[in-house]
């Protein structure tokens, strides 16, 4: 650990983030080490895994797999952290089980010692937000703010796992109706703008996407006409499965839904931190903001051109 | 009497909640299923609900009452765990977990859908990612990431052999890798059987 930083956290990938949208990865290590904080990397970590596949095919190998992965953050001692809702999810899901129930954890370590791991449950899983809002502060965040959008209209999108089960979150109890996404855009200049069902799912999770993907895209629909409705320039999430959803999955829409909705969708999907650091004055090269025109069937699907255009004249 | 009244006099009635199912979430402490009064309050709240013909309520009640198609039902699979009914349920049910030991009840007994079991017993298994990015076909995901100055493979199971050895070691272990072996055996046996059903 480098004695620098004021915080340190081990930077839990997953799956969707590292493999699909890297571009989520390259802002979160470059907003972090901005704001002071160390983002160590958790050598050998597997998928989370997934709370709406795995876990519904077998509670115990989630449960185990999920054990291995908190382990090798202990081993650094540090606090794993997670961009994606999903990971956040299971990690904090299995670390609150193992934290209640003893039996169950004394179990799950028997398992570990047969691969010469313990887990001790010492450090909590958070979400990469979690470590803004709450260990930072929006005071924090605050002083590195470099350039305010003087007009960009923003959908916020939470994703379900961030907020529920809310026993398990460290919001309070709050899931209806959260402010701590919204607080940190609008920190940016941006203006937050409320929509129909703001909190609802984006259909993606619980294998649904897997399953039947025009339902998932069914969910995405009536989600991206209500931010459209609303007069929004972007959507900002928090989740890179959300952001899938969104962003692939956008055209998806526009596919099988073109008879229904009229124009096609183009709204630009934009991850938090792409944000906020842009905000701070960060290269957007480091934010994954500038795609490389030479590479094909690769994301983001739906272009984020119009958003920096939009806000190339509004940076001050 | 007309026929269809006979019909309903003579319809299947399940009256225990005493079901093979039901006893299975009682054994993985679950027992609170018992306490649903089946109110509606999931189905009112539920996303999937509103655009598909899954309803929470009855899934539940199915489970409870022993009504075993449940199991085969692809509606189960249609929940994108999104929380409300666990979040609203008046009888603090945790309902979303009761969907998800369902489908474990389900995969227990081989109903697993194709592009899930592959999933599972494949690209998990073999590569420790749920979404791997190595293999010659996502060579594209390795440019990406480069496109963005990260190396190549995360430094996930991706950059650790070992690392994927362990997963695998504790997925024998903990009985994860015969679920699946079991599971693929029985919808072969199904698949041949509703073969052999159509044929005739």
């Amino acid at each position: 650990m480098n004695e620098d930083y004021k915080w340190h956290y081990g930077l839990f990938l997953g799956c969707v983030i590292p493999n699909r949208y890297p571009m989520i990865e390259a802002s979160i290590r470059n907003v972090f080490d901005h704001l002071g904080a160390e983002i160590l990397d958790l050598p050998g970590a597997s998928c989370c895994p997934a709370p709406g596949v795995f876990r519904a095919f077998h509670i115990p190998t989630w449960l185990v797999i999920a054990a291995r992965n908190i382990s090798i953050a202990e081993e650094i001692g540090v606090n794993p952290i997670t961009g994606c809702n999903g990971c956040y999810g299971t990690l904090r899901d299995a670390w609150y089980e193992l934290e209640h129930e003893y039996e169950l954890k004394k179990e799950v370590n028997e398992y570990l010692a047969k691969i010469g791991r313990t887990y001790k449950g010492t450090l909590e899983p958070k979400h990469v937000v979690q470590a803004l809002y709450l260990d930072m502060g929006i005071d924090h965040l605050k002083d590195f703010i470099n350039h305010k959008f003087t007009d960009l209209k923003v959908a916020v999108h939470y994703g379900c796992h961030i907020v529920k089960p809310s026993d398990k979150r460290p919001w309070d109890g709050e899931y209806e109706e959260p402010r701590f996404v919204d607080e940190i855009v609008e920190l940016t200049g941006a203006r937050s703008i409320n929509y129909k069902d703001k909190y609802m799912c984006c259909g993606a999770g619980g294998a649904v996407r897997t399953a039947v993907k025009e339902v998932a895209a069914d969910f995405t629909r009536e989600k991206l006409t209500n931010m459209r409705n609303a007069g929004v320039d972007i959507i900002v999430d928090v989740c890179p499965f959300c952001h899938l959803q969104l962003d692939l999955g956008q055209m998806e829409v526009n596919n099988i839904f073109k008879d229904e909705i009229g124009e096609p969708f183009h709204i630009p999907v934009v991850y938090l931190t792409q944000l906020l650091g842009l905000a701070f004055g960060i290269d957007p090269n480091l934010l994954g903001l500038i795609k490389n025109h030479e590479l094909t069937g690769v994301p983001p699907f739906i272009s984020i051109d119009p958003f920096l255009n939009l806000v190339k004249g509004q940076l001050i | 009497m007309s026929e269809n009244v006979e019909k309903y006099i003579k319809r299947k009635v399940y009256k225990s909640t005493n079901s093979r199912i039901a006893q299975k979430f009682v054994d993985a402490g679950l027992e609170k299923i018992r306490a649903c009064i089946n109110c509606g309050t999931c189905t009112g709240g539920c996303p999937s609900g509103r655009r598909t013909a899954y309803r929470t309520r009855s899934a539940v009640r199915r489970a409870l009452t022993g009504d075993e198609s449940v199991l085969k039902d692809i509606d189960i699979w249609l929940c994108s765990t999104c929380y409300y009914c666990y979040e609203r349920c008046p009888r603090n049910i945790p309902v979303t977990d009761m969907i998800i030991k369902l489908r474990n009840i389900a995969v227990e007994e081989g109903y697993i859908l194709d592009p899930h079991f592959g999933l599972a017993d494949n690209i998990f298994y073999t590569t420790g990612h749920g979404v791997p990015a190595n293999g010659e076909a996502n060579k594209k995901w390795r440019d990406l990431r480069e496109s963005y100055g990260l190396p190549p493979l995360p430094p996930t199971v991706h950059s650790y052999p070992e690392a994927v050895k362990e997963c695998q070691e504790l997925m024998k272990e903990v009985g994860f890798r015969k679920l699946m072996d079991n599971a693929g055996k029985l919808k072969e046996e199904r698949a041949k059987k509703d073969e052999e059903e159509e044929k005739q």
